[in-house]
């Protein structure tokens, strides 16, 4: 790679030189992905196939076939349902960040004053959203709607709704500000995607008679779709892999338990990897078919 | 006349082709200030609260506006989180590997951009993976790793990943750099070529001056998500480096090392307000980081071009 290119290197194809300097450029990636992803995700699927036993003088396996998944599946209460939980939390979540972040970028795209300053709000919880502070806040009740939760009411209401709603529900309540924390750089995506969009479409539009109304539906929203799906699978992947995320916790917490160890949780985090890739492939599937839909 | 007066007052009410009109900038802002107050209410919440002296805490007539202004939780939340040390950390532990995984991502993104090879598909496909797959898939065995060649607890831990284009979000960067190589022009690169100009002479004089946004956001952004990042720093650290929000996560624990609970008076016992100064105190630094670089966060996205694909 390095000076100029020798001279014997001038004879070969130039399509195969070009190949060969790129190859350059990309091979530390490449073989960072080996050292640093594959051989560790490797290493990991080997650890949930085996009880693993870390001892000052080694580590020590003992090869127990698909044992640590069926426990994680079939025997562990906790982890299922924190799974469902985590399903259900995410597939809250998702719309609502993709109807607000939309709802501001579309609000933030029109001309006004101080529209700076709106800007500058809307994106303040990216710089801070760690999971220590999330946690002090959520402890301290910060994160809900303000004066909501604690209203008798709304405590007499969850009380009748079964309980596979009333989870969603309560999450919702408490945790919305939180929620909406997560649309900061989804904001930003839109905001710049919705600029990107041809105004004499909208002149054209207008003089056809359509409405601010019609030509959202008719224009803006078709024109956001890919947007929409990049921003939703963006989202997912944030939300899953948030450190404050109850698998994630818990996961980590049965990595250095007496009774859980680097065997069980390694089953656990493969289990919640398929769940992840299961549920981008919905997300995936419904908002590309809407796409498709719309253009079609 | 009097019709061109009700014009204008309906024009000026409801807006016309020009402008919004009354009705609908009046709405328009308050609709913003309210969301943006909701947004805003947590750390509303915090500071208020951070500020509040134990009497205040325990008056329920003192909701918004302390008695007094009482610095005394932070004092206490300052010498907990031993500030100068682990605000030190924090900087170290997020500035370093964000410039390195900047300039690896620079190289990385410049080849995917400006050649054409084979499995280049694959290689995407891969760095999309690197960003779905949980870290708690691959940490174990890195962990034991460093364990063995003693660099837990050591900032290479978070160094070697980003070295190679495997850091925290570096798929993100990568796209990035891709992004703004691939708008750069190929007549530019054909005439250096013909100038005799190596690929690496190319990659420095013609592609890293026109990078300059991409590494400012790059940078930036990292150093936010490495400052905030608990998962790996808990993992790769622990027992070494003690960043702040790592310190601030065993706030109660190093609390109660310093003030012992059967010691101290009962206005020295840790409460909310004290726990939401060491909250306050842990985002402070990027805050003021926020405040100074804003144009760069809120126009990143414009200039980077990550929507192009």
């Amino acid at each position: 790679m390095k000076g100029r290119p020798a001279p014997a290197g001038r004879g070969i194809r130039p399509s195969l030189r070009e190949a060969l300097h790129g190859y350059g450029f990309v091979m530390l990636w490449i073989v960072g992905f080996v050292i640093f992803t594959a051989a560790p995700l490797i290493q990991t699927f080997v650890y949930s196939l085996n009880r693993v036993t870390v001892e000052a003088t080694g580590i020590t396996y003992e090869f127990v076939r698909w044992a640590n998944y069926s426990r994680a599946l079939f025997t562990d209460p906790t982890f299922v349902e924190l799974l469902i939980g985590y399903v259900i939390e995410t597939l809250v979540s998702l719309p609502i960040i993709l109807i607000f972040s939309m709802i501001i970028a579309l609000f933030l795209n029109l001309d006004f004053r101080f529209k700076g300053l709106f800007r500058t709000i809307f994106f303040l919880p990216v710089v801070i959203t760690s999971g220590p502070v999330i946690q002090e806040l959520t402890a301290q009740g910060a994160t809900s709607v303000p004066g909501i939760t604690n209203t008798g009411a709304v405590a007499a209401f969850l009380a009748e709704l079964p309980s596979y709603l009333r989870n969603p529900v309560e999450y919702l309540l408490t945790s919305f500000i939180l929620i909406l924390w997560f649309s900061g750089v989804q904001i930003l995506i839109y905001l710049s995607s919705l600029q990107k969009v041809d105004k004499s479409i909208y002149e054209a539009a207008a003089i056809d008679g359509a409405s601010a109304w019609e030509s959202f539906w008719k224009i803006t929203l078709p024109s956001l779709s890919t947007t929409t799906l990049i921003i939703a699978i963006y989202t997912i992947i944030v939300l899953s892999h948030f450190s404050e995320n109850k698998v994630v916790k818990y996961i980590y917490g049965q990595t250095y338990a007496v009774e859980g160890g680097i065997g069980y949780s390694s089953a656990m985090s493969f289990v919640y990897f398929l769940v992840l890739v299961m549920l981008l492939a919905l997300v995936f599937l419904v908002l590309r078919f809407r796409a498709r839909e719309r253009t079609g | 006349m009097r019709q061109m007066i009700r014009d204008h007052w309906r024009g000026f009410l409801f807006g016309t082709r020009t402008s919004y009109g009354l009705i609908f900038t009046t709405a328009l802002y308050l609709l913003l200030i309210a969301i943006g107050f909701v947004y805003l209410y947590p750390l509303l919440f915090m500071f208020v609260t951070s500020l509040k002296s134990p009497a205040d805490l325990l008056n329920p007539m003192v909701q918004w506006v302390p008695t007094e202004l009482y610095m005394g939780n932070y004092v206490k939340a300052f010498r907990v989180l031993d500030y100068p040390k682990t605000f030190w950390s924090s900087v170290l532990i997020s500035v370093v590997p964000s410039v390195i995984q900047a300039a690896v991502c620079s190289v990385i993104g410049y080849g995917l951009a400006r050649y054409r090879f084979p499995g280049k598909g694959l290689i995407f496909a891969l760095i999309l993976a690197t960003f779905i797959i949980p870290a708690q898939n691959t940490v174990i065995p890195q962990m034991l790793t460093y364990r063995r060649l003693g660099l837990l607890g050591h900032i290479a831990a978070l160094i070697l990943p980003a070295s190679a284009g495997q850091g925290f979000n570096s798929a993100i960067f990568i796209l990035i750099f891709y992004q703004t190589f691939l708008s750069l022009p190929k007549v530019l690169e054909e005439a250096a070529r013909l100038d005799g100009a190596s690929d690496l002479e190319i990659f420095v004089r013609i592609g890293l001056p026109a990078a300059v946004p991409a590494f400012v956001i790059s940078i930036i952004f990292s150093t936010v998500w490495y400052w905030n990042e608990t998962y790996l720093t808990v993992i790769f650290l622990e027992g070494g480096l003690q960043s702040l929000p790592m310190q601030l996560s065993k706030f109660v624990q190093a609390y109660e090392n310093l003030y012992p609970p059967g010691v101290v008076n009962i206005f020295d016992r840790l409460n909310e307000a004290v726990k939401l100064s060491g909250t306050f105190l842990n985002i402070l630094p990027l805050l003021v980081m926020y405040f100074i670089l804003q144009k760069w966060f809120v126009e990143s996205v414009e200039r980077s071009g990550i929507t192009g694909e």
